[in-house]
């Protein structure tokens, strides 16, 4: 049994200029430990699809499996992480923000910041656990939102292009890590990107969408053996083929 | 990974001492400013074109200020008037804190108390002093409760700013890692509008210390630094006016610097949601 399903999910919003679709019968299945990216232009719905796993919006019509149960709303079974930095909670510490949702669910103190000391040592922060954020570089804020999201050991971990925002180099630092996580915690990974090239480098399998409506053009198995090498020909190879994918949705829509 | 590891070692370490420096340099400028304008007062003073009963020098001043601290008169002033402040400033929180918070986390709220603050805020409290005066007298319960209604508007306005204005995706993320609505309320929004509300602290104890003065003039009997400086005009006391208004000033500056200060650098600040100005 996959342990997601996404069933014909849509999405249509009230705007003041009428009614928008926002992601039209999405459909597709992940195994466990899987590594899903989604890719498509920007307004092809990628995040509101991954909004709609996540639980923060409710899709007008379909459903999303879990496990093979539906989900209603958030849940901890799912961890989220966000492109934006302030997402972490400024007035905690590194080892704060990590350790709160093991205190939302009742673990001692002791036992949450021995948990999130570890998470934060996945992420290869522990030196930072009593920093703020604001003392952080981008991309430590982002490793420290990694770790908050993986410290109550959901079994998915939702990623909305964590990355974006961050300088090609750092971009390419993170990508390691989060392959190395990854490998080390055999998280279920949803990761929405628009970057072909880092969808390529982590994913199992890269998920087109195309916008207006937001729906799955098609699906993209990538058969490179990990660590991968962007530079490979294989490699490009796939980028090529799935910027073919994109461009080809994009076209058709204009 | 190690490249990570070494670009991160020169961050998160800041000089610690800076902070102090800083604040050291801006006590000394205060002092500068404060010298200089006693320095102004008192050739005014000794200048002779006013009556020395009327504009007493500044060590007359300090000589009266010293005895009424010596016999616990001017300590029992300034205590009077601080009762009175803190227990109204105190009402004004516990009342506009919530409000506030309840106001902008729910729509009824903020459709019932909103058109009701928008028309009691812009009236001065002063203006219900001699409705009080007849409701309860002379006496602490109608200071307090014209401190209360001083400081309560600056409080709730700003509270329900600071919560309308909480980062949305700290609500996302809190929600997604299972807080629920009574530890999102504490571990979230409180922190998260913090600045709001601090600056509505600030501005509601200033405006208490502001209300209090006046409302002791008229409905203080015996104690109270407003009281007692209105009673030095029967008696042309200028220097006890004076001294007065010294200890009014000195003790609104310690709340306002020392207390307010000290709360902002132990939470907003050392947090980095709000920054010290530079240059």
């Amino acid at each position: 049994m996959p342990q997601i399903e996404v069933k014909d999910v849509s999405l249509v919003y009230d705007t003041p200029s009428g009614q928008v679709q926002g992601v039209k019968d999405a459909n597709f299945t992940m195994e466990a430990s899987e590594f899903l990216c989604l890719v498509g232009p920007s307004g092809c719905g990628k995040s509101t699809l991954l909004n709609i796993i996540a639980g923060f919006l409710a899709p007008t019509a379909g459903e999303i499996l879990i496990g093979g149960k539906a989900i209603s709303g958030h849940g901890l079974d799912r961890g989220v992480v966000f492109q934006d930095f302030a997402q972490l909670f400024p007035w905690r510490t590194a080892l704060g923000n990590v350790a709160f949702g093991l205190e939302m669910k009742g673990v001692p103190k002791q036992e949450r910041d021995e948990i999130a000391m570890q998470q934060l040592r996945l992420v290869k922060l522990e030196r930072f656990a009593n920093s703020y954020p604001h003392h952080l570089s981008g991309g430590m804020q982002q490793r420290v939102a990694i770790a908050r999201a993986l410290a109550y050991n959901p079994a998915v971990l939702l990623m909305d292009e964590p990355f974006a925002a961050l300088d090609a180099l750092t971009r390419d630092d993170m990508q390691r890590l989060l392959a190395d996580v990854w490998r080390e915690t055999r998280k279920t990974i949803i990761y929405v990107t628009h970057n072909v090239a880092e969808a390529v480098y982590l994913a199992d399998r890269v998920v087109v969408m195309t916008p207006h409506p937001g729906t799955v053009k098609t699906e993209v198995p990538i058969a490179l053996k990990r660590p991968r090498d962007p530079l490979s020909h294989e490699f490009l190879d796939y980028q090529k083929q799935l910027l073919q994918d994109l461009g080809e949705g994009v076209s058709k829509a204009a | 990974m190690s490249t990570i590891t070494t670009a991160d070692a020169g961050l998160a370490a800041k000089p610690a001492t800076s902070a102090m420096r800083i604040r050291l340099r801006s006590y000394r400028r205060a002092a500068v400013s404060i010298l200089l304008a006693a320095a102004i007062y008192e050739a005014l003073a000794r200048a002779g074109m006013f009556a020395p009963a009327l504009l007493p020098t500044i060590p007359t001043i300090l000589r009266t200020l010293f005895s009424m601290l010596a016999d616990g008169t001017m300590v029992w002033h300034a205590s009077y008037t601080l009762y009175r402040v803190l227990f109204g400033f105190g009402l004004a929180m516990t009342l506009g804190i919530p409000l506030g918070i309840l106001m902008a986390r729910f729509r009824r709220v903020e459709n019932f108390f909103l058109p009701l603050v928008s028309a009691l805020m812009p009236i001065p409290s002063f203006s219900l002093l001699p409705l009080f005066l007849l409701w309860f007298g002379i006496g602490n319960m109608t200071t307090i409760l014209i401190v209360f209604y001083a400081s309560t508007f600056p409080i709730l306005f700003n509270t329900w700013s600071g919560v309308r204005s909480v980062n949305p995706l700290w609500l996302r993320a809190a929600g997604a890692m299972g807080a629920d609505e009574h530890k999102m309320f504490w571990k979230v929004i409180i922190p998260g509008a913090s600045p709001f509300i601090i600056t509505g602290m600030r501005q509601g104890f200033l405006r208490s210390w502001i209300a209090v003065i006046g409302a002791e003039m008229i409905a203080a009997s015996q104690w109270g630094l407003g009281w007692v400086i209105f009673d030095s005009k029967e008696f042309l006391s200028t220097d006890i006016m004076l001294a007065s208004v010294a200890v009014i000033g000195f003790i609104g500056f310690v709340f306002e610097r020392v207390v307010f200060g000290a709360l902002e650098r132990a939470t907003v600040q050392r947090w980095g949601m709000v920054r010290i100005a530079k240059g």
